[in-house]
């Protein structure tokens, strides 16, 4: 893990791939569980993007400062740290990476040249009656859990205490940034119309936590979007198919 | 040593229907508001008689469940209030963290406080792990919430020259200005409770009566070292009135008696763990530690007894919550002793805090109990 001092935060941050016949600068912007087992996504795409990973504040274990606990706070963040990035910048989030992208985009896309958008929290079309969202901490693990995977999902049971310890940090930080407003930001459809670069969603057929009705209703409302839903695959169809998500996303 | 009242008002009919999960999810049609009626009266009766027995009375609040319908602490209390002369009267406690508006808090309790002519005792507490979800209170940020509420609540209560202003991170008002004042000086009490010694050096370092729950022979004395340590850091005494302990107890003629009666009680501790799984450790609530533990070894809840063994809270028996020290049960003589040796074990108690109703047991034997314990036991606590 490398370290950047950004706003007077230390942020860590993963930065692999050549620099030299890439496609360029890629920001992946991981989502809320299970990072380390994204380790050969990010190396599949290393194969093509300079690929810059920072771990969102909290989540490396270490507090964030009090004035920072907001997605705005993260969007702000990573719109400072392409600033210093070689442009043309991609933007891929997944998930809580996809609501802070979203995020960054309808603040300025002045060095964001595309986005693709996982699954991406963040918006919400519906009345107050109607949860779009699915409530991860109102039902025991395996339920949840089946909301995200099609497939096994990890198995929690193997993890060694390090990694138990980090699946808490992961919930704690997910529930800092995002307990109410529930995984999403009031009035953020209200300015999804800056966001005017190409962005690609990719939606996993079986997603229980965001159907893929949600990732329609986005194409809808974002300028330049399309949807690509993957099959046999749930919330983190990086992990359940990472070569499909590459192609439909064309990052390959 | 002095004695408390307390009791969870449940609604023990519907545990039956509503099996391994009391919390949360319960759907209230399991509630029939008629014999929830007569629940209520009957409790509050019980808490009434306490102040012709002596005794002093303290309430508690949950939410969503069938184990306690006490939702809002400071309704009952505002009506002992009214119907009681001499018992102090403990809330134990307000959840200040899971209550969105701290003002307001400040303004019940003030209320209680004149309408009692300053008989108010007030406990802020954290709250169980399962009351977030009720609340919907972020258990990412819970304990910096209850530090910024008790410090909002105890400036508005002790403010008397008008309004002030707070902008913090979770509350802003821009015109604080409480009304009543309340009738102590500069406010009532402080009671929190605490299941940690981090959470007892927190509380000592403050001064205020720390209450210990069900902790047994096993743990409270690290919680109450702790407290001590706290204290002593800042040049603070700690003597027995700042040390308060909630066991279950059951008094009766005989010592058979008696320990029906807590038998009957401890249906209370019994569906403590009747909850599910995911509403025991909210994201955040407890440390990532001990919250990364718990996915590996979510077991039923244990109890220590005495010998370090471990039983299972749902199904232990009258003598093991006994042995473990979380019951006083038998004949005076027997609870007196049973006290007096836990009293030597944990260095001294100023509050004792007996739940004299819980479970199932009647309103007759509730009486008895609670008569039988102010007549024959509390008079020899005098002298602990």
């Amino acid at each position: 893990m490398e370290h950047a001092e950004i706003a007077g935060l230390d942020l860590e941050l993963e930065i692999v791939g050549e620099t030299s016949g890439s496609r360029g600068s890629l920001l992946f912007l991981a989502p809320e569980y299970f990072r380390a087992q994204h380790a050969t996504f990010v190396a599949a795409l290393a194969a093509r993007w300079r690929v810059v990973a920072p771990v969102h504040p909290g989540f490396d274990g270490r507090p964030p400062p009090p004035n920072f606990r907001t997605v705005g706070d993260l969007a702000y963040l990573y719109l400072d740290l392409i600033d210093g990035l070689d442009v043309p910048v991609s933007v891929l989030g997944a998930s809580l990476g996809g609501w802070i992208a979203l995020e960054m985009a309808v603040r300025s896309t002045r060095r964001i040249e595309a986005l693709t958008l996982i699954a991406p929290l963040g918006v919400k079309f519906g009345g107050r009656e109607e949860r779009e969202y699915a409530d991860v901490f109102a039902v025991d693990d395996a339920e949840a859990l089946s909301w995200m995977f099609a497939q096994a999902p990890p198995d929690l049971s193997s993890f060694n205490d390090d990694a138990l310890t980090q699946v808490a940090v992961d919930r704690q930080y997910l529930a800092y940034y995002a307990w109410k407003p529930y995984l999403h930001q009031p009035g953020l459809d209200r300015w999804l119309h800056r966001i005017d670069v190409p962005t690609t969603l990719i939606w996993g057929a079986e997603d229980g936590l965001v159907p893929p009705a949600m990732g329609e209703r986005l194409s809808s409302a974002l300028p330049d979007a399309r949807l690509e839903v993957i099959p046999g695959a749930a919330h983190y169809p990086q992990l359940e198919s990472p070569e499909a998500v590459l192609t439909a996303a064309g990052l390959t | 040593m002095d004695a408390w009242h307390f009791s969870e008002m449940a609604y023990h009919p519907a545990w039956e229907q509503l099996g391994s999960s009391l919390r949360n999810v319960v759907p209230s049609s399991a509630y029939d508001p008629d014999v929830g009626a007569d629940l209520y009266h009957r409790y509050l009766d019980e808490w009434v008689l306490c102040d012709e027995l002596g005794l002093n009375i303290m309430v508690n609040e949950h939410h969503t469940t069938a184990t306690c319908t006490t939702s809002v602490c400071t309704v009952p209390m505002s009506i002992l209030a009214r119907e009681t002369r001499e018992a102090r009267l403990l809330c134990l406690g307000m959840p200040i963290a899971n209550r969105m508006d701290a003002v307001r808090v400040a303004e019940e309790y003030a209320m209680i406080d004149v309408i009692s002519r300053g008989r108010l005792e007030m406990g802020f507490v954290k709250g169980a792990p399962f009351e977030v979800s009720p609340a919907n209170s972020n258990p990412a940020t819970l304990m910096e919430r209850f530090w910024e509420a008790h410090d909002l609540i105890l400036k508005a209560m002790s403010t008397h020259d008008g309004p002030f202003n707070w902008e913090g991170q979770h509350f802003q008002y821009r015109q604080v200005n409480v009304w009543p004042r309340p009738y102590q000086t500069p406010h009532p009490p402080v009671w929190m409770t605490v299941a940690s010694p981090e959470s007892a050096r927190a509380v000592g370092a403050r001064g205020y009566v720390i209450a210990s729950l069900n902790t047994g022979y096993a743990r409270t004395p690290e919680i109450f070292s702790a407290y001590r340590d706290g204290a002593q850091a800042q040049g603070r005494d700690a003597p027995p009135d700042r040390f308060a302990y909630l066991a279950i107890v059951g008094v009766g003629d005989t010592d058979d008696e008696g320990r029906r009666r807590a038998h009957q009680i401890l249906d209370y501790s019994r569906t403590t763990p009747r909850t599910a799984a995911q509403f025991w450790f909210p994201p955040g609530y407890a440390s990532a530690q001990v919250t990364g533990q718990a996915l590996k070894h979510r077991g039923p809840l244990k109890i220590p007894l005495r010998d370090g063994r471990l039983t299972t809270m749902q199904t232990a028996s009258v003598d093991e919550f006994v042995d473990a020290g979380i019951a006083f049960a038998g004949n005076p003589d027997t609870v007196f002793e049973q006290i007096r040796e836990f009293n030597n074990h944990v260095g001294g108690i100023g509050h004792l805090l007996i739940m004299g109703q819980g479970g199932h047991i009647s309103h007759e034997d509730t009486v008895s109990n609670l008569t039988l314990f102010s007549r024959e036991v509390l008079p020899r606590l005098a002298a602990l």
